[in-house]
């Protein structure tokens, strides 16, 4: 039996606001270097993880210019996480929820990225060995 | 028998629901499941021993796994000498272990 596994995250905060999203990059990070196949269905919010206009800033009120602050940006690391995981010999999926991203206006996303609806997590639900699902509070 | 994993990510400081997931894991162990109860984020403030720490290790002692991400205990500067009684600290990896071994998880 293999011990490739496939799990689902169903991921619906934003970035920048709250440790969930942290928490929840920390854990599809581990199982990309596990080499498992991951899935991420992203709602509401969190559609705006993958969002490549994502930017660098400044920080004037620490005197930083925008290669000293070194602001993360979420969608750099989805696509790492997604290297390491074809490194690995796992692979990372990620659908954005279509109406989601069509209320935010955040279309432009990594290259990987797709679009659904709900119908696909329930699918990935089905077909994956277990499924997480991280809600808003 | 089932394996549940049970992930409390809120502070009972602040979130007085956070007591309903403790009852949850009781039921659960007196149902005949194993559980492990997973402290993260702002969930990991009552595993230092304080007012909020006893029902944590009362699960302990009644045959729940209790452990506190350790991350989120360094990002608080809680240092391991100052866990309640029956807590220890784990990493992340423990979830994934869970998911990847057919375990329900529950996020809360």
């Amino acid at each position: 039996m293999s011990d490739k596994k496939t799990i689902t995250f169903a991921l619906m905060d934003p970035p920048y606001e709250n440790a969930r999203c942290t928490t929840a990059l920390r854990l599809i990070n581990i199982a990309a270097q596990r080499g498992y196949d991951v899935n991420v269905f992203a709602y509401e919010g969190a559609v705006g993880l993958p969002f490549t206009k994502q930017s660098p800033h400044p920080n004037a009120v620490h005197g930083h210019d925008a290669d000293e602050e070194d602001h993360p940006l979420p969608h750099e690391w989805i696509e790492a996480m997604a290297k390491t995981a074809n490194a690995n010999g796992g692979n990372l999926d990620w659908i954005n929820c279509g109406l989601c991203v069509d209320e935010r206006g955040v279309h432009e996303a990594l290259d990987f990225v797709r679009r659904g609806s709900p119908a696909d997590l329930w699918k990935w639900a089905e077909a994956s060995d277990n499924t997480l699902v991280i809600p808003t509070k | 028998m089932a394996s549940y994993l049970l992930i409390e990510s809120r502070d009972p400081f602040e979130s007085n629901d956070v007591a309903s997931v403790y009852e949850l894991a009781a039921g659960l162990i007196q149902e005949g499941n194993e559980v492990t109860v997973f402290l993260v984020q702002n969930g990991v403030l009552p595993a230092r021993r304080s007012a909020k720490s006893q029902p944590l290790t009362g699960l302990a002692q009644i045959g729940a796994e209790v452990l506190a991400d350790d991350f989120s205990l360094r990002e608080r500067g809680i240092k391991l000498e100052r866990l309640a009684e029956g807590i220890g600290a784990s990493a992340l990896d423990t979830v994934i272990d869970h998911l990847a071994n057919g375990s329900k998880v529950i996020w809360h």
